[in-house]
């Protein structure tokens, strides 16, 4: 109980926790996110391969700065007791993959009219 | 050692958690933040179904390769990336103690994101003024409502954040402070990867189109 009592009565010092990632994460992160946005931006503006390929390859660019966020910077693997949130996040993906493909899909039905 | 456990019944036994997580309200109200990151990333994602449904409906007025400065976005996403990682470094610091280092990283997370605010502004006032407005098209309603929704939670984030540098400049690191700059930071990495997405599927395909 020693290291709670200093935890609370000198809030401000030196927290004495024990899961320290260091500063290697967020700066492995932060190079990965820069590196990733600037091959996105060389592939659109040299039209490396045909408009198809090069959506794909853009939106698969994207979803890896969501995992670079969410275990780099947003500590997702941290949580008291079972790791809920994670769950409701991977709910949430689920959701949205529906609204957005399913819009995509459904509106696709005589784009010309509209 | 019995007289602190009845005083502080709500202190976790988990040594291996920082400082936010200690009492078991703030561990609560973390979680409480990721529920609300998922239902504002369920709002991004219909928005983003919008613009994806929208964006080719010009009504004859400027086109996305038009409408786009590749300079403009490109430093607006590098500033935004860069803030994301000073508001990390922030935490990190937060962790360690140094309330100094804290308040300072996210003076600089706050700078850049009122950087980031600044350009959108001047993009946007741009646009109008060479008559690319609001109600021009079905592509400049959903590309007005998807940014600008996004830079509202941006320039939200900058009040809260300024809010929570006066707090931690009079209260130093507390349990309560320490959770609140845990969220705020949650918050700032999730509008991060909600501008990478604009980034691609906005300006990146609007450029291809």
């Amino acid at each position: 109980m020693s290291t709670h009592q200093e935890r609370l009565q000198q809030p401000s010092g030196e927290p004495s926790h024990h899961r320290q990632h260091g500063i290697t994460l967020p700066v492995i992160g932060f190079v990965l996110s820069i590196i990733l946005t600037l091959i996105a931006l060389w592939a659109v503006m040299n039209r490396v391969l045909g408009a198809g390929s090069l959506i794909a390859l853009i939106l698969i660019l994207g979803a890896i700065q969501i995992f670079i966020q969410l275990f780099f910077f947003m500590h997702v693997t941290e949580s008291k007791g079972p790791n809920w949130h994670a769950w409701m996040l991977a709910l949430g993906l689920v959701f949205v993959i529906a609204i957005v493909a399913g819009s995509i899909w459904i509106m696709a039905f005589g784009a010309l009219s509209y | 050692m019995s007289v602190l456990e009845q005083r502080l019944p709500a202190v976790d036994t988990h040594d291996d958690l920082p400082l936010e997580y200690a009492h078991e309200d703030d561990a609560l109200r973390i979680f409480g933040f990721w529920v609300f990151l998922v239902t504002d990333m369920l709002l991004f994602s219909c928005v983003f179904a919008t613009y994806v449904i929208l964006y080719r409906h010009t009504n004859m007025g400027p086109t996305p390769t038009q409408l786009f400065d590749v300079r403009g976005f490109t430093a607006e996403t590098l500033i935004l990336l860069t803030s994301s990682f000073t508001s990390g470094i922030g935490t990190y610091e937060m962790r360690r103690g140094h309330r100094g280092a804290l308040i300072g990283w996210l003076m600089v997370t706050w700078i850049l994101g009122a950087c980031f605010i600044g350009l959108e502004v001047s993009e946007f006032v741009a646009d109008v003024a060479s008559g690319a407005t609001m109600s021009r098209s079905a592509f400049l309603s959903a590309f007005f409502t998807l940014v600008g929704m996004h830079g509202c939670h941006v320039s939200f984030g900058l009040l809260w954040m300024l809010c929570l540098m006066i707090q931690l400049g009079v209260k130093g690191i507390t349990h309560v402070t320490a959770r609140k700059v845990f969220i705020v930071g949650l918050y700032w990495h999730f509008l991060d990867v909600v501008w990478v997405f604009i980034f691609t599927v906005v300006y990146l395909i609007g450029e291809l189109s």
